[in-house]
């Protein structure tokens, strides 16, 4: 595949920066996000939550909550058991002997994270709710937490009173020991570094939120739910809770970002439903941003260790892993795989011989972890591209070239890697080139020396970040033999109204990601119509009852994918119906915007809008057609797609006091062939956004009891725009060669390339004075204690 | 108690409990569902309105604080006729908006921001949106609509 540096050729709609449509609706406030639903006679349930790591439940007195005003229900944990035909789902066991607690919705005896439900309460309004919530009186006896994650891996101490050891899994990737044992062996330059990828809030800014409504007759229920997945969502609530699956309507409305926060199913939507199904009455339940710190699924939490081996040049020989990824109380949706999504990339960009991966799952007494934007691949790359930095610093090369020595030759696409993934393209070297020429690389050295020189208090820092991730979620064999319970297609039907206008209905489920845009443009070129013409259908399993929604970076190359299908076969079909309306063969008809013409008399003509109306009415189809233009396709990948890119950071670091400014950042990626530009820009600035703040500010902080102590934004630093500079991007383009429109995902590359970048940049900026290692977020003080450390007397801490 | 003020040019009259704040007003008893809360500590801007013009995070007030005044929110923007205000519009042509839950907030802060720096520069603009958190967008592009809002001499209604 051959890479261009300009945006995609642009012969219709697909490839231009159009503006989307979306955009109305939301920038008016007519957008209904759950929160906005007027359902009448809803009761609001409020969640009466543990306020210990780790304790058992001695009683639940519920008369207080009873006898306050307002008050419909309220029930206990044990009260609820019942409800439940089966545990909260795992859908991710990523071993045969994997262990895991059994997750209810609502503790019954012992709960195990700060946070976890001990009972629902439901009255008229959300106050009331909650004051009643307040009111429940629940007798604890307090056990040890194990909070620490590498203390629980010892199992000093036991996060479920039933578990014979936190630790849940080990699972390894080790395609040949021997090669690795014997490279590290030879090695002329081994480094050996570990990082901590702290715990992140994701902090959509929507919190969760979900409604559910009984219809009248007959046991059906409506769920509104702020989802990610209603698809998925329907099938697991049907089965935990004990409703038939087709008597399941999820809708997800306006939702408010997800970034795998919303990947998920949780408490709070089978309670809702639980409580629905009990009092015949509609039940909502608003989530509090506090009650989101501690209720809604964490990201990241891994101890990691990374070894490399490498020649004298910095060519890297081996890789070695080892791994303690935190899964905090119970295993949520994906918990368990979320590691594994990170374990085939360690190697990151680079042609690397030997292999070896091992990651142990443990339990703690903190809330679960789960997915979070970029999900097991974020922390493999931070972890690759530190330490091919520290590879630089250890034979005194630019960390640019030791990239470029070990960098997957552009002529070894399609790449079979050591760990057993096949790159369907790439050319790393035009996309770092670029990324150099963008920030102005040479420049920023000779700035950053004369600084040195200088003694300057403000020193400058360049970090480098080449990335290459996995994602399009995900060819179906390939989950299988992670041992993931469902697949990985996507559905889409397009059909043609009898007014020439254009329905499509997607699986794929949009929070934030412009697929009404995207896919529009898709089915506007491929048919020759206006965007505008094109009403897509999303989100709701009434209207599109198949599809396995948004996560992984999957909509546009397993999702666009099936809609591009399904509009070919629509158009095979328009052609039968042109070919018999002009009497012509088939193959003598071509299109183009939207018109069959025949090859030689272009006069003799007929439009897909008038075909359709033609398919509609009926009177005159040919033999054995069936009427109207509809056409239906379900893709399953055949590889993930294979994004990638170079991105650099430049920091000042104030060696008094320590504070990092991020003063540019340039990023270069290449997603293949893009639909729309300026939605691809948008994904890339919120990506590194979130990047950044991993590395500079966010982290979920616990004390040694197992306390959250950071509930809100004045403690969870969610950078402000005063916080971030601009960002300058850039792109190359290498098609995959995987999917017909040659797409790939970009809805996580930016956060997976942004924290190495800016740490790294942190860095370099100080390693003159011995300083290899800081730990995330970099926060001032511990930049100031780390040059203390390295090196007394230039400044900083004792 | 009473409270009376005119919300988006529109007099508006209810009985409330004291303890009701502005934007539990706006929403469920004016169902001005545009203003949106995403905290409880006053932190994010999901929920700023105008007050007299001025950008005013519209979970730290009550209700009766806003008695007699003048409120706008993100419903008061376009005009009746529907037609996009500046602001939006520059939002819209710079992708300033993902899943548009901070939108309404971040629109109402530009407004009350550019109606004090009708010609900002970058930093200005950056520190004057500090209040307003956005998950999705990086702020670049939220930026770049407001530069260009300015430019396109946009004030508020
Ligand atoms: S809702 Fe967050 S500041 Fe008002
Ligand atoms: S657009 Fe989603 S939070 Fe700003």
């Amino acid at each position: 595949m051959s890479t261009t540096v300009a945006d995609g050729p642009a012969a219709g709609v697909v490839g231009t920066r159009m503006r989307r449509r979306e955009d109305p609706a939301l920038l008016s406030g007519e957008a209904r996000y759950v929160h906005d639903l007027v359902v009448p006679g809803a009761l609001h349930m409020a969640v009466v939550r543990s306020p210990y790591a780790h304790a058992r439940v001695t009683s639940v007195d519920l008369s207080g909550a009873l006898a306050s005003p307002g008050v419909a229900a309220a029930f206990s944990g044990a009260e609820l058991a019942g409800e439940w035909s089966s545990p909260m789902p795992c859908a991710w066991p990523v071993t045969a002997d994997m262990q895991a607690p059994s997750h209810l919705p609502v503790a019954v005896d012992e709960v195990c994270y700060v946070g976890d439900a001990v009972a629902a309460v439901v009255a008229s309004s959300q106050a009331e709710a909650q004051d009643a919530a307040a009111a429940v009186a629940v007798a604890y006896e307090e056990l040890p937490a194990a909070v620490d994650l590498e203390d629980a891996a010892s199992d000093r101490v036991l996060a479920h009173s039933g578990l014979i050891s936190n630790r849940a899994y080990t699972w390894e990737l080790v395609p040949d020991a021997d090669a690795v044992e014997r490279a590290f062996a030879e090695a002329a330059v081994t480094v050996r570094e570990r990082y901590v990828q702290q715990r992140l809030i994701p902090a959509a800014m929507e919190p969760r939120g979900v409604c559910v409504v009984p219809q009248p007759f007959g046991g059906e229920y409506v769920v509104y739910s702020a989802t990610q997945i209603p698809h998925i969502l329907r099938t697991m609530l049907g089965i935990t809770a004990g409703v038939p699956e087709e008597r399941i309507r999820v809708v997800a409305p306006s939702v408010g970002g997800g970034f795998g926060s919303k990947l998920d199913v949780y408490a709070e939507e089978l309670l809702c439903l639980a409580l629905a199904r009990r009092l015949r009455k509609p039940v909502r339940w608003s989530e509090e941003r506090s009650e989101a710190a501690q209720a809604t699924i964490h990201g990241r939490g891994q101890v990691q260790e990374i070894e490399l081996a490498a020649d004298p040049h910095g060519r890297v020989l081996a890789v070695r892993v080892r791994l303690l990824a935190d899964m905090g109380a119970y295993m949520q949706l994906v918990t368990p795989g979320v590691p594994l999504l990170g374990a085939f990339l360690y190697h990151g960009v680079y042609d690397v011989p030997a292999y070896a991966f091992t990651c142990t799952g443990v339990f703690t007494n903190k809330t679960p972890t789960d997915a979070y934007r970029g999900a097991g691949r974020p922390e493999a790359t931070y972890a690759i591209e530190r330490a091919i930095d520290a590879v630089a610093r250890k034979i005194g090369a630019d960390p640019q070239e030791v990239r470029r020595r070990n960098f997957i030759p552009a002529d070894k696409f399609p790449y079979s890697s050591v760990a057993g993934l096949v790159f369907d393209s790439g050319n790393y070297e035009a996309a770092l080139d670029a990324a150099l020429e963008l920030v102005g690389y040479e420049e920023l050295r000779e700035a950053q020396a004369r600084r040195r020189e200088e003694g300057a208090t403000r020193l400058l820092g360049i970090g480098l970040s080449s990335y290459v991730e996995m994602c399009g979620l995900a060819p179906s064999r390939v989950l299988a033999s992670l041992n993931y319970v469902a697949g990985g297609w996507e559905a889409a039907t397009v059909r043609m109204l009898p007014t020439g206008k254009v329905q499509v209905v997607t699986g794929a489920s949009p929070h934030g990601q412009g697929h009404v845009t995207s896919w529009s443009m898709i089915v506007a070129d491929k048919l020759g119509v206006s965007p505008e013409d094109v009403e897509v259908l999303h989100s709701d399993t009434a209207v599109s009852p198949l599809g396995l929604d948004t996560y992984g970076s999957r909509s546009l190359s397993v999702g666009g994918t099936a809609i591009a299908l399904a509009a070919d076969r629509l158009i095979d079909k328009a052609r039968l119906l042109a070919a018999h309306r002009l009497e012509v063969a088939p193959e003598d008809l071509e299109l183009s915007a939207g018109q069959f013409s025949v090859q030689g008399s272009p006069s003799s003509a007929i439009g897909l809008g008038a075909l359709a109306f033609e398919a509609f009415t009926a009177h005159d189809l040919p033999e054995g057609m069936e009427p109207n233009l509809e056409a239906s396709a379900t893709y399953d990948p055949t590889n993930f797609t294979f994004p990638f890119g170079t991105h650099v950071a430049v920091v000042e670091v104030d060696t008094e006091t320590g504070k990092v400014d991020l003063v540019r950042y340039a990023a270069v990626d290449d997603c293949g062939n893009q639909i729309n530009p300026l939605i691809v820009d948008g994904q890339v600035h919120g990506g590194i956004a979130q990047g950044v703040a991993q590395a500079l500010f966010e982290e979920a902080v616990y004390d040694d009891e197992g306390n959250l102590l950071t509930t809100t934004f004045t403690d969870y630093l969610v950078p402000a725009a005063s916080e971030l500079p601009s960002f300058s991007l850039g792109r190359t383009v290498t098609p995959s060669p995987s999917n017909p429109m040659g797409v790939k995902g970009i809805g996580e590359a930016g956060t997976i390339a942004a924290t190495p970048a800016v740490v790294n940049a942190v860095v370099d900026a100080l390693s003159h004075l011995g300083v290899e290692e800081i730990a995330m977020p970099v926060t001032p003080e511990r930049v100031w204690r780390s040059i203390g450390a390295s090196a007394p007397g230039t400044g900083g801490g004792r | 108690m009473q409270v009376t003020m005119t919300v988006n040019g529109e007099t508006q009259s209810h009985d409330v409990e004291a303890r009701m704040l502005l934007v539990y007003y706006l929403r469920e008893v004016l169902g001005l569902t545009g203003t949106n809360v995403g905290c409880d500590t006053t932190s994010c801007g999901a929920c700023t309105v105008l007050l007299n013009g001025e950008s005013v995070k519209s979970c730290t007030m009550l209700a009766a604080q806003a008695d007699g005044e003048e409120i706008t929110t993100i419903e008061g923007m376009a005009s009746s006729e529907g037609v996009l205000h500046p602001i939006q519009e520059a939002f819209r042509e710079h992708h300033g908006l993902q899943c548009g839950y901070c939108t309404p907030g971040m629109v109402m802060a530009v407004a009350s921001f550019l109606k004090e720096h009708p010609d900002p520069t970058e930093a200005e603009v950056r520190e004057g949106l500090e209040g307003n958190l956005c998950r999705c967008t990086g702020y670049h592009n939220i930026v770049q609509a407001t530069l260009a809002a300015a430019r396109a001499g946009a004030l508020a209604p």
